[in-house]
């Protein structure tokens, strides 16, 4: 076990990739020289050399596009876009051909892309640097979206995408790319033990209340938890990891137990994740719920300046409002 | 790529007028000081912002700092009925428009997204999406033809910003189709300042810039980006081609980013700090105030005033950014529509009861009426 940074366990999962599989290539704005605005490409360029880390020209329709065509010709590419808001200019290639390849050739083309966006608020930025934009990706057949909470999670998540004969959208919580967690670089990927890649997980055991979250949210989920249980209300806080697909099994048989749910993300409330999860339980938990499920999530705006992001951003306060909701029905 | 013989330079780097057989200017001695002038004080107040980054006081800072005489140049050789479409690091530009400086500063402290009115200077917001605006550009070049403002000495011309790095895009890339199509009454101003963040120009091209316009059947053209006469002729006679309805002009001034991308960037991770000294025996403040003192266009008490107006400037700007209060956090709701959406107004209405229960109960966690923040599904 290596205690280490979201950021570093990504550059540790690259390059184990990278290793395992000569056809492993990244490409990405500034990835090479500079190792990235975030540096989760540090050093690779230097180790792996730059016909595998390659510094593309400032375009995203054109890194999507070309990976695409590397994919066809049998390489592996994982796409780093800058931020997630400058994803859009690549959308038309992701959804018009990455999504749709496997499909129109009826299963002859396999595209293994991946595409990594930091996404997410709560580091102060200018606009376009924060936003969540998953439920696009996940709204569109044939992408698998996924995120991760954690550094452990990263160094595993980011070599399952790459082994991933789909195109996976990777989305990164870029406000903890500096929180640290020991990572276990020894394990096999392949063993049973470990998570597969679509699969979600319970990071916290609890009787009262299901809170679901993913990304950068899983952690202030888990804060919300230890100042619950000072009130004696016990979170079972659910890290989906997997937005499409999405894993319902353990979130079902949560909600079974707790009878109560509240569902947590960064994006705005319309149509988001939450959305759908929501939808879910009570189609399936109908007879098991003792309250409404909730959602706790961005506003239905642009994502606001800087200066007002905390109030934007669910925190433990909020969460813990909508928890007393839930809890207050008998 | 660049050198004296491919592009347009009026004034060497050590200041000495160069003639040229197609541009000059025709400044009166006080136009000189002028430009002097605000070269002098874009040059400060960038370094005010940075400074001001530096103490917390900003979220982040773009700085002009090398590229003055491109934006000073071609901003002054701006009409008041023309209309730039800019990035974000035309902070030149913009003072020559006369937006408060104060402006941009609220963008990079994080209390609006830039929120000024384009109309009232003529001056569009800041766009961080690169390459976006020359679009914007090129559609409102077409709806100043449409509306007959072409075609005479006193016509409205368009000019749109961008670096190097946003050549490669597809939307410029577009606009170059667009408005040689249409014949649009715009001016693509491209501050080739070598670097897209830690990409080398030479990444998004391997011809100089200026060539690739021909392919798009306009007229491409590279200035000496830190000569700011120069900047400001060459602007001018492009200017002048769109405003009599000859269509674009795609314009690179060659120059150089002195200082790092932003001020979260480390430029030292990808280039030497002797290309950064090289550029600074280049500079364009500097040699045009040797040309000034040279040809006696501006004395020592001139220079010295100038100094101290930039600096009551710099410390204006200082204490204007620090009384910039927050806003209130219910604004998050304003202005997402032009008119009205019943399902926002809901939301902020429980958002504003949410924060209401926090004043009722002293600070203390409240439930916020019946349903959760962010809404119920019941
Ligand atoms: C579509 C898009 N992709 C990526 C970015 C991130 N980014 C911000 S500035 C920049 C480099 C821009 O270089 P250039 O166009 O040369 O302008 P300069 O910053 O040098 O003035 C990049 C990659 C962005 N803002 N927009």
């Amino acid at each position: 076990m290596t205690v280490m940074t979201l950021s570093k366990a990504l550059n540790a999962g690259l390059r184990a990739a990278m290793e395992a599989d000569a056809r492993v290539l990244l490409m990405g704005e500034d990835i090479a020289t500079l190792g990235g605005v975030f540096r989760v490409t540090d050093g690779l360029a230097k180790d792996f050399g730059e016909g595998r880390v390659i510094d593309t020209p400032l375009s995203e329709a054109g890194i999507v596009g070309t990976a695409i065509g590397l994919a066809l010709r049998g390489y592996r590419p994982v796409c780093e876009i800058q931020f997630d808001g400058f994803v859009y200019p690549a959308y038309d290639q992701i959804v018009t051909q990455l999504a749709k390849m496997h499909y129109r050739s009826a299963g002859r083309v396999q595209l293994p892309v991946v595409i990594r966006i930091p996404f997410g608020g709560g580091i102060g930025a200018v606009e376009h640097h924060s936003e969540s934009p998953e439920a696009y990706f996940a709204h569109t057949p044939g992408l698998k979206v996924v995120s991760c909470a954690d550094a452990s999670d990263a160094y595993v998540m980011i070599q399952q995408a790459i082994a991933s004969d789909d195109p996976v959208i990777f989305f990164e919580p870029k406000r903890r790319y500096w929180d640290k967690a020991e990572v276990d670089q020894t394990q096999d990927l392949l063993d049973a033990a470990v998570t597969p890649l679509h699969a979600a997980r319970i990071v916290r055991v609890g009787r009262d209340v299901t809170v679901v979250a993913y990304g950068p949210m899983v952690k202030t989920c888990l804060a919300a938890a230890l100042s619950a249980a000072d009130c004696n209300q016990e979170l079972e806080v659910i890290d989906l990891r997997s937005l499409s697909p999405l894993d319902f099994e353990p979130v079902l048989s949560s909600v079974r137990k707790t009878g109560r749910l509240v569902v947590v993300h960064e994006a705005p409330r319309t149509v988001g994740l939450g959305a759908e999860i929501c939808a879910r339980v009570s189609e399936e938990c109908f007879y098991h719920l003792e309250a409404p499920p909730l959602r706790v999530t961005g506003f239905d705006t642009p994502y606001p300046p800087a200066r007002l992001e905390e109030h934007y951003l669910p925190d433990v306060e909020r969460i813990l409002t909508s928890v007393d909701i839930v809890m207050s029905h008998r | 790529m660049a050198d004296s013989e491919s592009f347009v330079q009026l004034l060497t780097p050590s200041g000495h007028y160069r003639q040229h057989n197609e541009y000059a200017v025709d400044f009166t001695p006080q136009q000189y000081r002028d430009i002097y002038r605000d070269l002098v004080i874009v040059r400060r107040l960038d370094a005010e912002a940075t400074a001001l980054q530096r103490q917390g006081e900003l979220g982040l800072w773009a700085s002009l700092l090398g590229q003055e005489a491109a934006q000073v140049g071609s901003g002054r050789a701006l009409q008041p009925q023309d209309v730039a479409f800019p990035s974000y690091r035309e902070h030149g530009v913009a003072w020559c428009r006369g937006l408060d400086p104060i402006a941009p500063l609220r963008l990079f402290r994080g209390v609006d997204h830039g929120a000024w009115d384009p109309a009232d200077t003529n001056f569009h917001l800041y766009t961080i999406v690169i390459g976006s605006q020359t679009l914007h550009a090129t559609g409102y070049a077409m709806g100043v033809t449409k509306d007959g403002q072409v075609g005479s000495e006193d016509g409205a011309a368009v000019i749109t910003y961008f670096g190097d790095g946003a050549t490669s895009q597809g939307d410029l890339n577009e606009a170059l189709i667009w408005a040689s199509g249409f014949a649009a009454p715009v001016v693509f101003f491209c501050q080739n300042n070598q670097y897209a963040i830690s990409a080398p120009s030479t990444r998004q091209s391997r011809i100089p810039l200026y060539l690739r316009a021909a392919g798009f059947g306009l007229p491409g053209i590279q200035v000496d980006g830190n000569d700011v006469l120069a900047c400001y002729s060459v602007t001018q006679a492009a200017l002048r081609r769109a405003r009599l309805g000859e269509g674009p002009t795609f314009i690179e001034a060659y120059t150089y980013r002195m200082a790092a991308h932003t001020t979260s960037d480390d430029a030292s991770r990808y280039r030497p700090s002797s290309e950064v000294e090289l550029w600074q025996q280049r500079d364009p403040i500097a040699r045009y105030r040797a040309y000034l003192e040279r040809e006696q266009l501006a004395d020592a008490e001139f220079f010295a005033d100038t100094d101290s107006q930039a600096q009551q400037l710099a410390l204006k700007l200082r204490a204007q950014t620090l009384a910039l209060p927050d806003p209130p956090p219910r604004a998050i709701f304003d202005q997402v529509y032009a008119e009205p959406s019943a399902q926002l107004a809901e939301q902020q209405e429980k958002f504003a009861a949410y924060l209401d229960s926090f004043a009722d109960n002293d600070g203390e966690a409240a439930t916020a009426g019946s349903q959760g923040l962010g809404g119920s599904t019941s």
